[in-house]
């Protein structure tokens, strides 16, 4: 992680190993689909619209998961002034937004058939929700100043001050009486939901988790050389 | 009703199946799609740039 640093390692290594993230993403997100809409069996209560959950899990587990990853990024950013993870934390904020927005829209509309209802107040709802305003404040902050290491500094204090969310999510269907179910998959004593529909479900959730770091990776990339460009253009104007 | 109209119905669920999946591409390929182009071309001015150094 130190080594990466450098922008320089950064960019070598990064060109190294995105053509084999690319691939894998492009076959994870295939197979998954194939066995979401094709293989996977239609629910006993729930018929077809089970299917939403093939993409609605993966997209929640990828909410979180980016939201932390960011936070991680922000605090090598802030502890150890890494440039590299200042932007990574600034370029996993868009794609995290975009997982949340799907997982909210993806649940909701299975929840109007099988709830009854395209939202409730309840905990594990409104706790993605803060989630996705956390995601859209986060953006709005790293760019509310003139000057960008002010921003990234102010962006990355809220995106730690948000991690305190994530436990919140995690437990919400513990902690409080919630429409949304409880936990099926990482629960202690395993997952109790059928083998038949799990794998699928961890197939498309590996195929986000790539389509993920290839994307980040593209745009980790891109800004470095956004930066680079500055920096020559300022020379040849000098 | 052919096999593939009964896929296309989902049981029933097509109004709630179909966009969750739509969006899904919607919003995944878009992004796939932005960072690609924004990529290439920084790729390109970036040469360019390299090509006029002195």
């Amino acid at each position: 992680m130190f080594r990466l640093a450098n922008p320089n390692r950064f960019m070598q290594w990064s060109a190294r190993i995105l053509p084999w993230c690319a691939i894998l993403t492009v076959l994870l997100l295939g197979a998954g689909l194939y066995l979401a809409l094709f293989v996977a069996p239609p629910d006993y209560q729930q018929g077809e619209s089970v299917r939403i959950m093939y993409v609605h899990v993966p997209a929640a587990y990828m909410a979180t998961t980016v939201y932390a990853l960011m936070a991680a990024a922000s605090a090598v950013a802030l502890i150890w002034r890494h440039p590299v993870a200042d932007i990574a934390a600034r370029e996993a904020a868009p794609l995290g937004a975009g997982f949340t927005l799907l997982c909210l829209v993806s649940g909701s509309l299975w929840g109007k058939p099988m709830w009854g209802t395209w939202w409730v107040w309840d905990a594990r709802l409104t706790s993605v929700l803060v989630l996705f305003f956390l995601y859209l404040g986060y953006m709005a902050l790293v760019h509310a100043f003139d000057e960008p290491t002010r921003g990234a500094r102010a962006g990355a204090i809220l995106a730690l001050v948000g991690v305190v969310n994530l436990p919140i999510i995690k437990f919400s269907v513990d902690w409080w009486n919630t429409l949304h179910q409880p936990a099926s998959i990482f629960r202690l004593g395993g997952p109790t939901i059928a083998t038949s529909m799990l794998w699928p479900l961890a197939i498309m959730a590996l195929g986000f988790t790539l389509l993920f770091v290839t994307l980040w990776l593209v745009r980790i990339r891109s800004a470095l050389m956004a930066a680079k460009l500055r920096a020559l253009r300022l020379q040849q104007a000098a | 009703m052919g096999a593939l109209d009964h896929f296309l119905a989902m049981g029933g669920y097509a109004r709630f199946v179909w966009p969750a999946y739509a969006l899904a591409v919607i919003v995944l390929g878009g992004f796939a799609v932005e960072t690609i182009v924004t990529y290439r071309r920084r790729q390109r001015a970036l040469d360019e740039a390299e090509r006029r150094r002195p």
